[in-house]
C-alpha cells in the first residue's frame, strides 16, 4: 500500500471521527425520543455559524467557543423538543418528516438572510499546520477536531452508563410504558435527550467548522451523510455511530482514490442500501 | 352529491381558466396540476397502502429520462417514450419494492431505502455522458405552436389541458382504485398489517401494486415535466427537493383522500405566490424571506392541521356523510 | 422589491450618476447624451436564493448600481427583479409573472437550466431575453428568435483559456510539461471538461494532461481529490470550481504540500472571490483565472468600478457584476436606438446591436444569427495581496504575469 494512500486513509478517519459526532446526535435523538431528525444538518449548519460568529466577533478559537455553542445548542434543542417537537412523538414518520423539513426551510433562510450567500470559514492560527511523522503528513485541525470528537462521544456513553439521569433515559427508550409506571417524567427526560441530541450536533458544528466553510446549503448535504452514517452503525447504538463515521469517512476516501471522486457518495448510498436490505439494524444494532 | 358537484366545478373553472386567466396566471395553475398530479400519484402507495416513499423524484426523474432520451437520440416520439418511461419506472419500483417488502425493510427505514437509491441514481446519472451528465439533457425546442400530441410538441396550452387532463385522469382511478378490492387490501394493510396477513390478504403483493402503479403514474409525470420544460438535470430531476415537492401536497391536503393533493396544490402554489407578493408589496425583497414565511406556514399547517386540510374542512362543511366521505 | 422596481434614485445613486456623467461626456463616440427618453422596463432573473444564492446576489449587486449609470448616458431604465430560487419551476413562472407586469425585456438568469426554461416564455410572449451570464452551447442551437447572450459559451471559455495559457508561458519563457485537470462534476463544470475534452487536442498544447479528476462539489472534504492530483506529479493545475471548492482544494494543497507551477482557471468562478481572499490570505496569492473580465482601462468600466465600491465597499467587482451590466447596457442600447421600449420594437434591433463602448474586455458587443455575441474575449487575472489584476493579454495589463508561482512555505 503506498505511502499516499496510508496518508488519505488516516485523513479519512479523523474525519470520520466528526461525523461521528454528527452522527450520534442523531441516534440518539432517533434511540430515545423515536422522532426522525430529518433537520440535522441545518441545525449543525447553525452551529457552525455560531462558532463562526464566537470565532470573528470574539475571537475564540473554535475549540474554545465549542462549549458555548454546545451549551446554546442544548438549550435551543430542549426547548424545541418541549415547545413543538413534543406534539409529534409517536405520530406517523411522515408528520415528523414534514415538521423537519419546514424547520429545515426556516433555518435555511433564516441564515441566507443572516449571514448572506457566502460561505464563511474559521481562520486559525494553526489553520495550515501539519504533522511529519515519517512519510506521513498529518493535518493538525483535523487531528485536534477528530481527538475532541472521540472524547465528546466517550463522555456521552460513559453519562448514559453511569449516572442517573443517563440510565433513566436509557429506561424510556428500552420499555416507555415501565418508565411511566416507576414515574419517570418521560416528558422532561424527552427534551434533555433532544437537547443531547442537538447539544452534540452543536459540539459536532464547531469542530466542523475548523474544516469546511458553512454557506445556507451546506445544511441539507450533513443531513443524509449523518443517516448514512447511523443507519450504517446501527440506530441508537452509540458505538455502532463511533464505528459509522470512521467507516464511511474510509469508505469514501477508497472509492474517491480507486474510483471517480465524483463518484464518491454514490459509493455511500450503495452502502445504505446493502446495509438496509441485509442487515437493517446496522453492524452494532440491536436485532428489531 | 356535493362533492360530486363540487369536483365538477372545479374541473369547470380549471377548463375554462384559459378564457379569462394570463399566461402567469396559467403557469401557476400549471404548476398547481402537476403538483396534484404527482401528489396523487405518491398517495397511492403512502396514503392508501401506507408505504412511506421519500424518494419519489427516482420514477419521476426515470421517466422523463426514458422519454427525452428516446426522443433525443432515436426521434421516438413523446407518447411512444411515454410506455418506455413507464416500464422502466415500473421496474425500478418493483425491484425497491421487492427488496424492502422481502426484506422487512419497513417505516423509517423503507423510507430511507426510497431515498438512497433515489441519490444514487443522481450520482449515477451525473456519470452517463450519453444523457449529457450534470450538465444536462437538453430537447429541441423546434415546434412552439400547434398541437402535436403524439409528439408531445406544441402550445403551452397544449401542456396545460393535458396535464388537467391528466390530474383528471388519475383522479378518477384513483376512486376507481379505493372502490376496488384492491383498495380494499390496501386499507387493511395501512391499519394493519398482520390483521390484514390473517384475513388471507396477500399483503407483498398488495404492496407491490401499489409501488408499482405509483411509480408507473409518476414516470407519466416526469415525461409530462421533461416535454414542457424540455431540459434534464440530475439534481434537478432526482434531487430530494423534488421528492419533497411531490409529497407536500398530499399530507397539507389530507393524506389518503381523493381531494387531499388537489386541494394541497390549491393551497401550496398560490400561498407561495401570494407570500411573494405579500412580501414585496409590503416592501421587504431580502431573499429567503418568502421561504422563510413558507416554511412557517407550513409548520402551522402540520401543527394545527396534522390530518391535512381537506378532512378538517370535510368537517366544517358537514360533507363526512357523502359518497366519497371515506376517501 | 418595491424599492427595485422604481429607477433606483438615493444619494448613492446621485454620486455614482455624477462619475458617469462625467465620463459620458468625455466619450461622445457611440453613446453621447440624448434627450429622457421612456424608461425600459427591464425584467431581471437571478436565483437569489437557493443554492445560487451568492452568484445570483453577485449579479444583483452589478445591477444596482446600473440604471443611474445609464440614466446619465441618455438611457433611463427601470429594474424589476425577481427571484428565481435556485427552481426552473419558478424562473419560469417569475418570467410569466414580470411580463404580466409589464417588463419589456428579460435579463437572466445566471444558470443554463433557468435560463432555458426563462427563454420559452420570451419566445413564447414575443419578449426579448438578454443572457447575462450562462454557459450552455445549446441555449442559442434551439433556433430562438429572442434571445441574445452576451456571453462565451463553455467551449469558448475553454478555448480562450488554453491559448491564454500559451501566452502565459512565452511571456514567462517557462513551459509546464504535466498538468492535472480538477473540474467541479456539476453543470457547468461538466461542460467546461467536455469542452476541455474536444479543444485541448486541437491546440497543440505544450503540455500533456496527466489525469483529469472530477469531483462532487457537494463533497465535504476535497482531501482525496488533492492527494490524487499530487500523486500525478503534474507541475500544472487546471482548476475548474464552482466557487467555495476552490477555497477547499488550495487549503488541501497547502496541506499536502502539492506545489505546481501555477493553479490556473480556465474561466470558474472561485478563486477571484471575496471569500477565497478572506479564507486564504497569503494562500490565495498567485492564482490565475482565464475569464472575460472588465477591461481596466474603459473608461465607462471606471465609472462602473467607481459606483460600484461607492454602493458596496465590502464588495468585490467581479465577472458577474460587469456582464449583468452590459446585458442592461444591452437592452438600454436597443430601446434607445428603436425610440420605444416596446418589445416588439427591441426586437426589430436587437440583432444589429453594435456597441464598441463597453465594459467588458473584447470587441463590440455584436450578435450573430443565433443570437451568440462571439467577440468576447478572455483575461488572465492574477492575484496579488489579495486582489485580482489583469495581466494578459498585454494591452490592459494592470501587472505582469508571475510564473511560476512562489511555493508555500516562501510566502511571507
Amino acid at each position: 500500500m503506498s505511502v499516499d494512500l496510508v496518508n488519505q486513509i488516516i485523513t479519512g478517519l479523523l474525519t470520520g471521527l466528526v461525523y461521528s459526532l454528527l452522527a450520534l446526535g442523531l441516534s440518539v435523538i432517533f434511540g430515545v425520543v423515536r422522532v426522525v431528525n430529518f433537520a440535522h444538518g441545518e441545525m449543525t449548519a447553525l452551529a457552525m455559524y455560531g462558532a463562526w460568529a464566537l470565532s470573528t466577533y470574539l475571537d475564540l478559537d473554535p475549540l474554545v467557543g465549542m462549549p458555548v455553542v454546545v451549551v446554546v445548542m442544548f438549550a435551543a434543542g430542549y426547548l424545541l423538543q418541549r415547545g413543538l417537537v413534543d406534539s409529534f412523538v409517536g405520530k406517523p414518520e411522515h408528520m415528523q418528516f414534514i415538521l423537519m423539513v419546514s424547520l429545515a426551510i426556516i433555518m435555511v433562510n433564516s441564515s441566507l438572510l443572516g449571514f448572506g450567500p457566502d460561505a464563511h470559514g474559521i481562520q486559525v492560527s494553526y489553520g495550515f499546520d501539519t504533522y511529519e511523522v515519517g512519510p506521513l503528513l498529518i493535518d493538525k485541525v483535523r487531528l485536534l477536531a477528530a481527538g475532541a470528537s472521540l472524547a465528546i462521544s466517550l463522555m456521552l456513553m460513559a453519562f448514559f452508563r453511569l449516572t442517573l439521569m443517563g440510565k433513566a433515559i436509557r429506561a424510556c427508550a428500552d420499555n416507555l410504558v415501565g418508565a411511566k409506571v416507576i414515574g419517570l417524567d418521560v416528558k422532561r427526560l424527552y427534551a434533555v435527550t433532544f437537547g443531547i441530541g442537538t447539544a452534540c450536533v452543536g459540539a459536532a458544528g464547531a469542530l466542523l467548522s475548523m474544516l469546511i466553510d458553512v454557506m445556507p446549503p451546506t445544511g441539507p448535504e450533513l443531513t443524509l451523510l449523518a443517516f448514512i452514517i447511523v443507519i450504517v452503525g446501527g440506530l441508537g447504538s452509540m458505538t455502532g455511530a463511533l464505528l459509522g463515521g470512521m467507516l464511511i469517512g474510509v469508505s469514501e476516501v477508497l472509492a474517491g482514490y480507486f474510483l471517480m471522486p465524483s463518484m464518491k457518495s454514490m459509493f455511500s448510498f450503495a452502502i445504505l442500501i446493502l446495509v438496509l436490505v441485509l442487515r437493517p439494524q446496522g453492524l452494532l444494532g440491536a436485532k428489531r | 352529491m356535493k362533492q360530486r358537484l363540487a369536483l365538477l366545478a372545479l374541473v369547470a373553472a380549471f377548463a375554462l381558466a384559459p378564457l379569462a386567466a394570463g399566461p402567469y396566471l396559467l403557469s401557476v395553475l400549471m404548476l398547481v396540476l402537476t403538483m396534484a398530479y404527482l401528489g396523487q400519484a405518491w398517495n397511492i402507495m403512502m396514503g392508501f397502502a401506507g408505504q412511506l416513499s421519500l424518494g419519489h423524484s427516482l420514477y419521476g426523474g426515470l421517466g422523463a429520462y426514458v422519454a427525452a432520451a428516446l426522443f433525443v437520440q432515436f426521434g421516438i416520439p413523446g407518447a411512444l417514450g411515454l410506455v418506455a418511461a413507464i416500464a422502466v419506472a415500473v421496474a425500478a419500483g418493483a425491484v425497491i419494492g421487492a427488496l424492502g417488502f422481502r426484506f422487512g425493510v419497513k417505516g423509517v427505514y423503507f423510507a430511507l431505502l426510497t431515498i438512497a437509491f433515489a441519490e444514487f441514481t443522481r450520482v449515477l446519472f451525473e456519470h452517463i455522458p450519453g444523457l449529457g451528465g450534470p450538465g444536462g439533457l437538453f430537447l429541441p425546442v423546434a415546434s412552439r405552436a400547434g398541437v402535436d400530441l403524439l409528439y408531445l410538441r406544441g402550445h403551452p396550452l397544449m401542456f396545460y389541458y393535458l396535464i388537467l387532463a391528466m390530474t383528471v385522469g388519475i383522479f378518477l382511478l384513483c376512486r376507481r382504485l379505493l372502490e376496488s378490492r384492491l383498495g380494499f387490501y390496501w386499507l387493511a394493510v395501512r391499519e394493519d398489517q398482520e390483521a390484514a396477513a390473517a384475513l388471507g390478504i396477500n399483503v407483498f403483493r398488495a404492496k407491490m401494486w401499489a409501488v408499482m402503479l405509483s411509480a408507473g403514474l409518476t414516470a407519466a409525470g416526469g415525461v409530462f415535466f421533461a416535454f414542457y420544460y424540455n431540459t434534464l438535470f440530475p439534481t434537478q430531476a432526482f434531487g430530494m427537493d423534488r421528492s419533497i415537492s411531490i409529497i407536500l401536497a398530499p399530507i397539507v391536503g389530507g393524506l389518503g383522500t381523493l381531494f387531499g393533493p388537489i386541494l394541497g396544490a390549491l393551497i401550496l402554489t398560490p400561498l407561495g405566490e401570494t407570500i411573494t407578493w405579500g412580501t414585496e408589496a409590503l416592501g421587504f425583497n431580502a431573499a429567503g424571506l418568502k421561504q422563510l414565511f413558507y416554511g412557517l406556514a407550513l409548520l402551522g399547517i402540520v401543527k394545527f392541521l396534522p390530518d391535512g386540510v381537506w378532512p378538517w374542512l370535510r368537517r366544517r362543511l358537514g360533507w363526512d356523510g357523502d359518497e366519497d366521505g371515506s376517501a | 422589491m418595491s424599492e427595485s422596481r422604481s429607477p433606483i434614485i438615493n444619494r448613492r445613486g446621485f454620486v455614482a450618476a455624477g462619475a458617469a456623467g462625467a465620463v459620458a461626456l468625455g466619450m461622445g463616440g457611440s453613446i453621447g447624451r440624448a434627450r429622457a427618453a421612456q424608461p425600459v422596463k427591464v425584467g431581471l432573473l437571478l436565483p437569489l436564493s437557493g443554492s445560487l444564492a451568492r452568484e445570483g446576489q453577485s449579479c444583483k449587486r452589478g445591477a444596482e448600481v446600473t440604471p443611474a449609470l445609464l440614466a446619465d448616458l441618455g438611457m433611463p431604465v427601470q429594474l424589476m427583479i425577481a427571484d428565481t430560487e435556485t427552481n426552473i419551476d419558478t424562473a419560469r413562472t417569475r418570467a410569466e409573472k414580470l411580463i404580466a407586469d409589464g417588463a419589456q425585456v428579460l435579463i437572466g438568469a445566471f444558470e443554463s437550466a433557468q435560463t432555458l426554461a426563462v427563454a420559452q416564455v420570451c419566445e413564447q410572449r414575443g419578449v426579448p431575453l438578454v443572457i447575462n451570464i450562462a454557459a450552455a452551447p445549446n441555449i442559442t442551437e434551439q433556433g430562438f428568435k429572442t434571445v441574445f447572450r452576451n456571453f462565451p459559451t463553455a467551449p469558448r471559455l475553454v478555448g480562450e483559456g488554453l491559448s491564454l495559457m500559451k501566452d502565459l508561458f512565452k511571456a514567462s519563457g517557462v513551459t509546464p510539461s504535466k498538468a492535472v485537470f480538477m473540474h467541479n462534476n456539476d453543470t457547468f463544470g461538466s461542460a467546461m471538461a467536455g469542452a476541455v475534452g474536444k479543444i485541448f487536442p486541437t491546440l497543440d498544447m505544450p503540455f500533456a494532461i496527466a489525469e483529469t479528476i472530477s469531483y462532487d462539489g457537494a463533497a465535504r472534504d476535497l482531501a482525496v481529490e488533492v492527494g490524487k492530483a499530487k500523486a500525478t506529479g503534474a507541475d500544472l493545475l487546471i482548476l475548474v470550481a464552482h466557487g467555495e471548492d476552490s477555497i477547499k482544494v488550495i487549503r488541501e494543497m497547502v496541506k499536502q504540500r502539492f506545489e505546481p507551477k501555477a493553479i490556473v482557471s480556465p474561466g470558474s468562478p472561485g478563486m477571484y472571490e471575496v471569500q477565497f481572499y478572506k479564507t486564504l490570505g497569503k494562500y490565495a496569492d498567485y492564482s490565475m483565472t482565464n475569464l472575460p473580465w472588465i477591461n481596466p482601462k474603459s473608461k465607462m468600466s471606471q465609472a462602473l468600478l467607481a459606483a460600484f465600491a461607492k454602493a458596496y465597499p465590502d464588495a468585490l467587482f467581479e465577472m458577474n457584476v460587469g456582464y449583468t451590466f452590459e446585458a442592461i447596457l444591452i437592452a438600454a442600447d436597443a430601446a434607445k436606438r428603436a425610440g420605444s421600449p416596446e418589445p416588439k420594437a427591441l426586437l426589430e434591433v436587437l440583432p444589429a446591436t453594435n456597441i464598441t463602448d463597453h465594459v467588458m474586455i473584447g470587441g463590440a458587443i455584436t450578435f450573430d444569427a443565433k443570437g451568440q455575441n462571439n467577440n468576447t474575449r478572455s483575461a488572465t487575472i492574477q492575484n496579488f495581496g489579495g486582489k485580482p489584476l489583469v495581466v494578459l493579454p498585454a494591452e490592459a495589463a494592470e501587472a505582469k504575469p508571475v510564473f511560476p508561482v512562489p511555493g508555500w512555505q516562501q510566502r511571507g
